[in-house]
């Protein structure tokens, strides 16, 4: 039973992977990616990792994702921007991915029914990952927090120019 | 680490398949946003191999490695999408191959 829930969600996972490289369309791709990332999201917490699951759906389907549309939504401005997006909005474009989503959706509700028994002596707990997180791991935790700041900046340096001259050039 | 219902090999062959189809849109996608979804993919392979692991010996070391591949995730994305504005406001496509005349 605890396979074959895997086995689903790792389908699921491979199928819209491919889907979301092999598609033209970036919107129609993001939708597979977030369903992919949503399936990682389900075999996390069916290895017993339920913060792990937790902050994948919250920041790589969350945050991330919300990044891609932001930049994607940006570049496609203009007037055929509404007949683009009535073509998102097709049935067509959505109805695969609710399917899978409402199959991992399916596949959480059987696990959490009685999550005990699925992940019985192997869940590590997220009170263990922040004690681990800032005991041995404290000097990776602010590795990490520079490579942010670095991040911060350097997106702020790119996104800046880009924000004066568009703005300069074209009023 | 005979808790774990789920075979430890065939998470790693799910792994290594998913590294593997995001390597392949890497390598043929030429849409600088398709190449940053591709590294997304590869990363987040990656990350199910560190919490694999550290589910497969009980350990939390695997997922404080995932977060820290998190935050490269996210710095990561947050630069490329900035080149991505970048290459669109001077070229008006998204190819790959103009960037190698990207200057200043």
């Amino acid at each position: 039973m605890m396979e074959s829930l895997f086995y689903i969600a790792a389908f699921v996972a491979l199928f819209s992977t491919l889907q979301a490289l092999s598609r033209s369309n970036a919107i129609h791709a993001l939708i597979y990616l977030i369903i992919s990332l949503l399936a990682v999201a389900v075999i996390f917490f069916l290895l017993g990792a339920p913060f792990a699951a937790a902050l994948e759906i919250v920041i790589y389907a969350g945050a991330i994702m919300v990044l891609f549309v932001f930049v994607i939504m940006m570049l496609n401005l203009g007037e055929a921007g509404d007949l683009r997006e009535r073509q998102w909005l097709q049935p067509r474009v959505w109805f695969i991915p609710a399917i899978l989503a409402a199959v991992l959706l399916a596949e959480l509700l059987i696990v959490e029914a009685e999550v005990a028994a699925y992940t019985r002596g192997v869940e590590v707990s997220p009170k263990e990952v922040g004690l681990t997180l800032f005991g041995p791991y404290v000097l990776a935790v602010e590795l990490a927090s520079m490579l942010l700041l670095a991040g911060l900046v350097g997106a702020y340096h790119v996104g800046r120019r880009f924000i004066d001259r568009t703005g300069g050039g074209e009023r | 680490m005979d808790g774990l219902q789920i075979p430890f090999e065939h998470v790693l062959v799910l792994a290594t398949l998913l590294f593997t189809a995001g390597l392949v849109g890497l390598m043929v996608r030429r849409n600088i946003i398709f190449i940053l979804m591709s590294l997304e993919v590869m990363l987040n392979s990656a990350a199910l191999v560190f919490v694999a692991a550290g589910a497969y010996w009980g350990q939390a070391d695997g997922q404080v490695v995932f977060l820290l591949i998190l935050a490269v995730a996210a710095a990561e994305v947050s630069v490329g999408l900035g080149l991505v504005l970048q290459v669109q406001r001077r070229f008006r496509n998204l190819d790959m191959d103009n960037a190698n005349r990207l200057r200043g």
